[in-house]
């Protein structure tokens, strides 16, 4: 009897809604059939059959379970309907026995001249990524390049693989297990503080994780943006954010932000953040402590902008003022890297040509310092 | 008014464009300078042609072929203005439908001649004068008609396509200069329709431009309906007497032939249609035939310039057009579309039809590649023989080594609806075999596609 238990699913998804049995108790499933249709408040996914044999399921349509429960046992050992040949001996059993013994059919897929030739969509699709048909394995007949391939294409595009996907993971010193454990004490998880003021690379602590007694730090920096969509608050993940241009990042935020609004989002591209950024900003919010998301080590909310009266130079001035939010935990980050991160980020909201240079001062650069 | 894209000219080409701009979020203008849109395929080509073509194939089939199906038909009578007038009907219905869509899209049509101003502005002068102020521009203005020197056309009795869609009588002997679609499409529908037809031609076959087996299939047929060709003709003179037209031309012996009918139809071809754009204005480049020179992505050489379909190189074809009107639309939002213009399949809406895509025979010999024919008369299938349509074939052209198809060229009842099975297996690049391994239904003429390409696999065909 194989038992089949709720799979993990993303991060913070803790238990999921039985949307609909495929099968019923007593059916009999081949292995990789899709059993369930499950959904969390975030996504929707697809359980299949580990294994080949008669189905019993555990909770009906609409039940909310918890991740890791029992949903459906498969007992292996039950024999196959007749009338229900084994999908593999079934190809076997139709060919003629006088079949011509010459070749191809029967043959596995090999290559062939029309190996890596795209078809008219995948075509497309590849050139407007800026992939070449010869960087991406065909899946279709003799390898062709079906449209699908051209679309998975761009989740594990080559680009993406040469860039730096390194992390890195410490022991604690005493010190910081000493201070981790004195916060814990404090408050129950994460030890939140919030620094009220205004560069993720210079502070790698704001882009870490912690994992037991390992701080895992990130060579990447794998941006969570929330996003407000249809069925809920979303987070999905701007991947090696450190290597787009500023362009590049607001047409990826664009792109996800389109998907989570039509909840086509992938839970894929919802999970692995190293670091998120909330906006409250666009509902009103002039000031709001973000809560982290775990496992990740800090959240920076941003608010809307007020004029404020505010002094300069001995004189009263009105002035656009928005304030930033930085909640982090303090067991890896220490007020002296949080104050500095926010003190960057302000820097850079400030002057938005340091973003342009990699922070750069843009007069130096220009005269050449 | 200031548009994202300006079209010039509503034909296939040109609404097209127009739909995929405004799918794509340009505010789009269409600039038409005749009454109705559609261009030429609309109102005085294609759908026209195809309405008539139907017509007087009924009218022949009523006239020849009822008895054998056992239909008696005692006083048959042919009424021609009839026909003419259900032709206008389907024109008119097919010409509202564009301007439907045309608002669904949200697209503003003008009517009148464009012109450009600069490449920026458009000057519209229909009933009154208009400026339009655009972004991009892209002319779509089509072709006309051509003629030979020495031949003037009167649109009485020496006349082009268009006097041909809309005849008063039927010709008693319509002599058609040209073998190409143009002149064998009309030809056929008078023909039908009972009069005598005799084509004259430059080179030594019908249909130059498709694969020669058919060529020569379709004269054989024609022949049947009452055609009789001239070839190695060069003709010197069309002489409108008042009643009738004397044609003269020089044999392939280099004597002087006569020709009298009572209608000439000049066919010779189209040229590309650029008057009165004013693009000299702007300093677009036209090549030594007329057409406007293009990049690989149709742009001319002003920046924000483009043109597509008849005006441009390539076949004159609708879908062509169609296709290039996407394809720029598409360029013009950033995306990078391909266009294949190896796969455009030629069509001809003789009947039999004709029809062909990919490398002919006599191409693939030319560039010397080896290759397998397989071929499959239509007289073998139960559907041709019950719908006594049995002329015609399909062949297949695939790589001797690889097994690849290199070409498709059928002619037969509705091929040119069957030729689009051989454009998506040549799209994938499908083997001979790949298609002859897929299932056909039974009876249909498409089982004619499925035994050419057993027989190019390995010579075997099941129904041979």
């Amino acid at each position: 009897m194989l038992k089949i238990n709720v799979p993990t699913v993303g991060e913070s998804i803790s238990e999921v809604t039985i949307a609909r049995w495929n099968k019923k108790t007593g059916d009999y499933v081949e292995m990789d059939e899709l059993l369930c249709e499950l959904e969390s408040d975030k996504a929707t996914f697809e359980l299949n059959a580990e294994a080949s044999g008669v189905l019993t399921t555990h909770g009906n349509e609409g039940d909310t379970i918890k991740v890791g429960d029992l949903i459906a046992e498969i007992n292996t050992e039950a024999a196959r309907p007749e009338g229900m040949a084994k999908p593999e001996a079934k190809a076997v059993s139709t060919k003629p026995a006088d079949a011509p013994s010459t070749k191809k059919a029967d043959e596995p897929a090999k290559t062939s001249y029309a190996t890596g030739s795209a078809g008219p969509a995948a075509q497309k699709i590849l050139a407007e990524k800026g992939i070449s048909p010869a960087q991406v394995v065909g899946s279709g007949k003799d390898g062709r390049i079906l449209k699908s391939d051209a679309v998975k294409a761009e989740l594990k595009t080559t680009q993406n693989e040469q860039k730096s996907r390194v992390d890195r993971a410490e022991k604690m010193t005493s010190l910081r297990k000493t201070v981790s454990k004195r916060l814990l004490a404090a408050k129950n998880e994460t030890a939140m503080l919030t620094t009220f003021n205004e560069a993720l690379q210079q502070f790698p602590a704001v882009n870490a994780y912690l994992n037991g007694e390992e701080i895992i730090y990130h060579d990447y920096c794998d941006i969570s943006i929330a996003v407000s969509a249809p069925k809920g608050l979303v987070v999905p993940v701007i991947r090696n954010a450190e290597s787009m241009s500023l362009a590049e990042v607001e047409s990826e935020v664009m792109r996800l932000a389109g998907k989570a609004r039509d909840n086509k989002l992938s839970i894929e591209e919802m999970t692995g953040g190293t670091f998120t950024i909330t906006n409250g900003g666009v509902f009103g919010s002039m000031l709001s402590t973000p809560i982290i998301n775990p496992p990740q080590s800090a959240i920076l909310g941003m608010h809307n902008i007020v004029e404020r009266a505010v002094v300069q130079n001995g004189q009263i001035v009105i002035r656009p003022i928005m304030y930033v939010a930085l909640s982090y935990d303090h067991r890896i980050i220490d007020g002296r890297e949080s104050v500095g991160f926010l003190v960057k980020v302000k820097q850079c909201l400030e002057n938005p040509a340091l973003l342009l240079t990699q922070g750069t001062d843009l007069n130096k650069l220009l005269l050449g310092l | 008014m200031k548009y994202d894209v300006t079209i010039i000219g509503s034909g296939p080409g040109g609404y097209v464009a127009a739909i995929r701009c405004a799918q794509l979020g340009f505010k789009t203008a269409l600039i038409e300078k005749y009454n109705t849109l559609g261009g030429t395929c609309l109102n005085v080509g294609c759908i026209p042609s195809k309405a008539l073509l139907d017509s007087s194939e009924h009218f022949h089939n009523a006239a020849h072929n009822f008895k054998t199906h056992g239909i008696n038909l005692n006083d048959l009578q042919l009424d021609l203005a009839q026909m003419i007038e259900r032709k206008n009907g389907v024109v008119k219905v097919t010409c509202d439908g564009i301007d439907f869509l045309m608002k669904k899209n949200k697209i503003d049509v003008f009517k009148g001649l464009g012109s450009f101003i600069d490449k920026n502005t458009i000057l519209v002068s229909g009933e009154t004068e208009q400026k339009i102020e655009t972004d991009k521009v892209i002319i779509a203005t089509g072709s006309k008609p051509s003629t030979l020197p020495g031949i003037a056309i009167d649109k009485t009795r020496i006349i082009t396509s268009t006097e041909a869609l809309a005849m008063k009588e039927v010709p008693k002997h319509l002599i058609i200069i040209g073998g190409g679609v143009i002149g064998l499409e009309l030809g056929s529908v008078y023909a039908r329709l009972g009069a005598q037809v005799s084509v004259i031609e430059y080179t030594n076959t019908i249909i130059p431009t498709m694969d020669g087996t058919l060529g020569k299939e379709l004269q054989r047929s024609l022949r049947k309906l009452g055609f009789t060709f001239y070839f190695n003709h060069k003709v010197k003179t069309a002489t409108n007497a008042g009643s009738e037209v004397t044609v003269t031309a020089e044999n392939e012996k280099g004597e002087e032939v006569s020709f009298t009918g009572d209608y000439c139809l000049v066919s010779v071809g189209r040229k590309p249609f650029t008057t009165g754009l004013n693009i000299e204005s702007i300093g677009v480049k036209l090549d030594e035939r007329g057409r406007i020179e293009t990049d690989a992505h149709l742009e001319t050489n002003v920046k924000g310039v483009y043109a597509i379909g008849d005006v441009v190189k390539g076949a004159m074809l609708a879908h062509k057009a169609e296709e290039e009107g996407v394809f720029v639309a598409e360029i013009l939002a950033g995306q990078k579309p391909h266009i294949n213009y190896n796969l455009i399949p030629g069509v001809v809406y003789t009947w039999p039809e004709v029809a062909g895509v990919g490398a002919t025979e006599e191409e693939l010999k030319k560039a010397g590649t080896k290759y397998k024919v397989g071929s499959f008369p239509m007289r073998a299938l139960g559907r041709a023989r019950a719908s006594m349509d049995i002329d015609g074939l399909v062949k297949i052209l695939a790589d001797a080594e690889t097994d690849e198809v290199l070409g498709v060229h059928m002619i037969g009842p509705r091929v040119a609806d069957l030729i689009a099975e051989a454009v998506v297996a040549m799209e994938f690049r499908a083997s001979a075999e790949d298609i002859s391994r897929m299932s056909h239904a039974h009876p249909t003429y498409a089982e004619a596609v499925k035994e050419a390409a057993l027989a190019a696999t390995a010579n075997r065909a099941l129904h041979m």
